[in-house]
């Protein structure tokens, strides 16, 4: 089989040859003479086959000539130049960064056009003049690079990242290095006149140095050790902001009464690999969005019939309940609504997670979010955006506050006992040494609490599951955050959605159940099938169309019943029992079928079922074995024979769940005291994503819009739930492996401290070499299991 | 060895620039996005080596 030059696809039956290249279809074809009439042919030679074949857009961004929209959109805008920024999913190469940022080629209009490859974004300065915002979009969306705009875009104007965290590292790694260097003379102790000399000079630039590390780039610490006290909570930043105050207390000391020189090194030295920890876990994938709710899958605009029946492009928000509002194919319902005109066939899988289509005739309310098939339908609102069916569902509770605050760490369990135990360590140290020798009793104090700093099990976590959270993005498994693997070793319960998440939303198993039909039945079916765009035709077609096509003589497609065709005097008809006379056949258990007749004579029908994920069955197996198994499912209950044989027998099987249903199955499981994962796809899934404990979206194309989760899966690594589940189970044993690691480092040091001899460079020595050596432990123990993984993907 | 004075001023110096150099770049955004400009740098030479050839061509279509 031969792939498409532009965008690589596989050519099934309509191989275009053109310029002695082959294409997929006739929009790759025009991508290809854009880009080779306008000298960007190199596009094809950076990558091979880099392009996206671009999707029909008709009128779908008229909107974009309503001015207030516009303003609304754009990052800049002082009448001559304007500056705007989208987000284009179908960023993927570096031919599209080339494309992209040469786009003043196809368009003398664009300024300068630059890409942030992985946010997956392009800012464009263009002259208005010259090329308006819709045109741009329209150009953009011609050569595949069509921009995502949703209601999303007009609330959040800009994210500015957070960078204090960059300047809190650089804070401490600049004093780290300079008081190192500074502190280094003295290591050696050397009664020299020099070092004697210029001794105060260097203690008290490593004071200075020292000052901003501690007020600044420890900031943090401080402020959650004081939050922690305040809720009664010994967290692991309470013995490190301990830690942190009595070093620089004691080393400000040390200096000013000329005892000797600090231990300013190991100040800013464990500051700054704490902050290193701190930083290796804050790495995300910037381009997948985690807080997503309906806003950016909902459009911005509609068109609106005004009352002098002239269309008009409205923002969605200035809805009101009576507009008449046009819906084109492909479009999104954005209002609860009913049916004016035309007839609608209304694909709710994604909000409600019905699987196949249904058609909606005229009078009939529709729900806001189903998205239009086939012709232009006239719709009423009849509610506003905020309070439809669906959007209502975001004025739950469980949507305004974060879960990370009700959630305590593994760190912070163990920290309680650490600094229980530290603390009277370092008072029964002293009081020792009041009686034996009281001048050394504040020092031996303050050596403990210097020396039992936790700084390396506080790396021990952020290391671990830091990798571990690069090991889970390399399968294509990826968290908002690394605390969720902490969640995920903690799973009671897995629930899961059916409708795209159990099932794909790509084919249909099809079988066919009756009298087989002859093959001129064969071929009349295939072609009158040929020429619907039922989405129920076009999947039968899929699988019928090797019998050979006719010429119908005639043809009628009868709106929610079915499909009426001849050829030759013999007839067909296609569709539900009561059209094609097989009234005595009940339509039974809810099964999604097609009836045919030939000659009015009744033949057999086909019956659709879902088709599960591969793999399905081992996830379930697997998971079962230490865990429940829920399936909430918002279809009927036509499948649940067939997912019984494949479930374990003491699952939870619900069928006809609402939103809201969802979310408060969820709830009554936590309040049984279960830890909850949700797995999910849809919008409908939004409410018991959120209150999960740990809520994954399947998605079978990450950059496209999902829900907001705590979680994404490629559709295509949906059989590997099981062993992600396993793995962060053992990412938990390789942190308890390490606070074991660190606290032997730490016995060590306290031996040093109680005994009274804690000099500065021994702190200096210990503190890096524990840290380090906990950091190397967890990364090789972390590459080991990513490496064990990796094996059991590819058997 | 009032030398020293000088070579610690020296150094100081010499850190604090590149301390300041650090933080004019993430101010700048040079934080904001790390990888594109490493795929950006490469298509450069590749352009320019283009429309040189492309030049060179027309030049002979006009001799």
């Amino acid at each position: 089989m031969n792939h498409c030059y532009h965008c690589g696809d596989p050519c099934n039956d309509s191989e275009i040859l053109h310029k002695e290249k082959i294409f997929c279809c006739q929009g790759c074809v025009t991508v290809f003479d854009i880009l080779n009439d306008n000298d960007l042919s190199y596009y094809y030679d950076l990558e091979k086959a880099p392009g996206t074949s671009p999707k029909e857009i008709e009128s779908k961004y008229d909107f974009l000539t309503n001015e207030a929209i516009v303003n609304k959109l754009l990052e800049f805008n002082d009448g001559s130049t304007q500056i705007i920024s989208f987000l284009i999913p179908s960023i993927h190469c570096s031919s599209c960064i080339w494309v992209l940022e040469n786009l003043q080629k196809l368009n003398k209009g664009v300024r300068t056009s630059q890409v942030d490859f992985p946010k997956k974004m392009v800012r464009i300065t263009y002259a208005a003049a010259e090329i308006s915002l819709k045109e741009l979009v329209t150009l953009l969306a011609k050569i595949g690079y069509e921009p995502y705009i949703s209601l999303e875009n007009l609330d959040a104007k800009k994210r500015k990242t957070n960078h204090t965290l960059i300047y809190q590292l650089g804070v401490a790694g600049f004093a780290f290095g300079n008081v190192m260097f500074l502190s280094f003379p003295e290591y050696f102790q050397v009664e020299e006149f020099w070092l004697d000399q210029f001794k105060n000079l260097f203690r008290w630039l490593m004071f200075a140095f020292s000052v901003p590390v501690v007020v600044y780039s420890a900031r943090d610490y401080f402020i959650s050790a004081y939050k922690g006290i305040r809720s009664k909570i010994l967290n692991i930043d309470i013995p490190i902001a301990l830690g942190i105050t009595v070093l620089f207390v004691r080393s400000t000391l040390e200096i000013v009464l000329d005892w000797g020189t600090g231990f300013f090194d190991s100040l800013t030295g464990l500051v700054f690999f704490l902050l290193i920890g701190k930083f290796f876990q804050q790495r995300t994938y910037s381009y997948l969005s985690f807080e997503r709710d309906y806003k950016s899958y909902f459009p911005i605009a509609v068109t609106r019939i005004s009352k002098n029946n002239a269309e008009e492009q409205i923002p969605i928000y200035d809805i009101k309940p009576g507009d008449r509002l046009l819906v084109r194919n492909k479009e999104l319902i954005p209002v609860d609504a009913i049916i004016r005109k035309g007839n609608a066939l209304i694909d709710y899988s994604f909000v409600t997670g019905e699987a196949i289509p249904v058609v909606k005739n005229s009078g009939e309310k529709v729900f806001a979010g189903g998205r239009q098939e086939g012709t232009l339908i006239e719709v009423e609102a009849i509610k506003e955006v905020a309070q439809s069916y669906l959007t209502q569902l975001w004025s739950n509770e469980v949507f305004s506050h974060s879960k990370e605050h009700k959630f305590q760490s593994l760190i912070n369990k163990i920290s309680k006992h650490f600094t229980i135990g530290v603390l009277s360590l370092a008072v029964l140290a002293t009081l020792f040494w009041v009686f034996v020798d009281a001048s050394k009793a504040v020092q031996v104090f303050t050596a403990v609490l210097i020396v039992a700093c936790p700084c390396a099990i506080a790396l021990a976590s952020p290391f671990t599951l830091g990798n571990l959270l690069r090991i889970f993005g390399n399968q294509q498994f990826y968290l908002k955050e690394a605390y969720i693997i902490e969640q995920m070793a903690a799973i009671d319960v897995v629930v899961f959605d059916k409708t795209g998440t159990i099932t794909t939303h790509a084919k249909s198993q099809i079988t066919y159940e009756g009298i087989p039909l002859t093959e001129a039945e064969a071929s009349l079916l295939t072609s009158s099938l040929r020429a619907s765009n039922h989405p129920l035709s076009r999947a039968l077609y899929d699988i019928l169309k090797e019998n050979e096509i006719k010429v119908l003589d005639h043809f009628e497609e009868v709106t929610g019943k079915g499909i009426l065709a001849s050829y030759d005097k013999q007839s067909i008809k296609i569709g539900a029992p009561s059209f094609v006379n097989a009234s005595n056949m009940e339509d039974e258990e809810n099964k999604t079928s097609v009836y045919v007749s030939s000659n009015n004579d009744f033949k057999g029908r086909y019956v659709f079922q879902n088709t599960y994920r591969e793999g399905l069955l081992e996830v379930f197996q697997e998971i079962g074995k230490n865990k429940e198994i829920a399936i909430l499912s918002g279809d009927n209950d036509g499948e649940r024979g067939r997912l019984q044989m494949i479930l374990p027998a003491e699952a939870t099987l619900l069928f006809e769940q609402k939103p809201d249903d969802k979310l408060h199955f969820i709830k009554s499981l936590q309040q049984n005291g279960k830890k909850v994962m949700m797995v999910g796809d849809g919008l409908n899934d939004a409410g018991a994503l959120a209150q999960s404990d740990v809520g994954v979206v399947v998605s079978e194309n990450v950059n496209v819009f999902s829900p907001a989760c705590d979680a994404i899966l490629d559709a295509s690594r949906f059989s590997s739930l099981a062993n992600f589940l396993q793995l962060s189970n053992k990412g938990i044993k390789v942190i308890k492996w390490s606070f074991i690691l660190s606290l032997l480092y730490n016995l060590v040091g306290l031996g040093f401290a109680v005994t009274g001899n804690l000099m500065p460079v021994v702190a200096a020595i210990l503190m890096p070499l524990s840290s380090i050596s906990i950091v190397v432990f967890t990364t090789v123990a972390t590459q080991i299991l990513g490496k064990s993984i990796a094996k059991k993907e590819k058997k | 060895m009032t030398i020293i004075y000088m070579l610690l001023a020296i150094s100081v110096t010499v850190a604090i620039g590149f301390f300041i150099a650090f933080i004019i770049s993430v101010k700048k955004g040079q934080y904001e996005d790390t990888y594109t400009p490493s795929v950006r740098m490469l298509f450069e030479d590749e352009v320019i080596k283009e429309v040189s050839a492309e030049n060179s061509k027309t030049k002979t279509d006009n001799q």
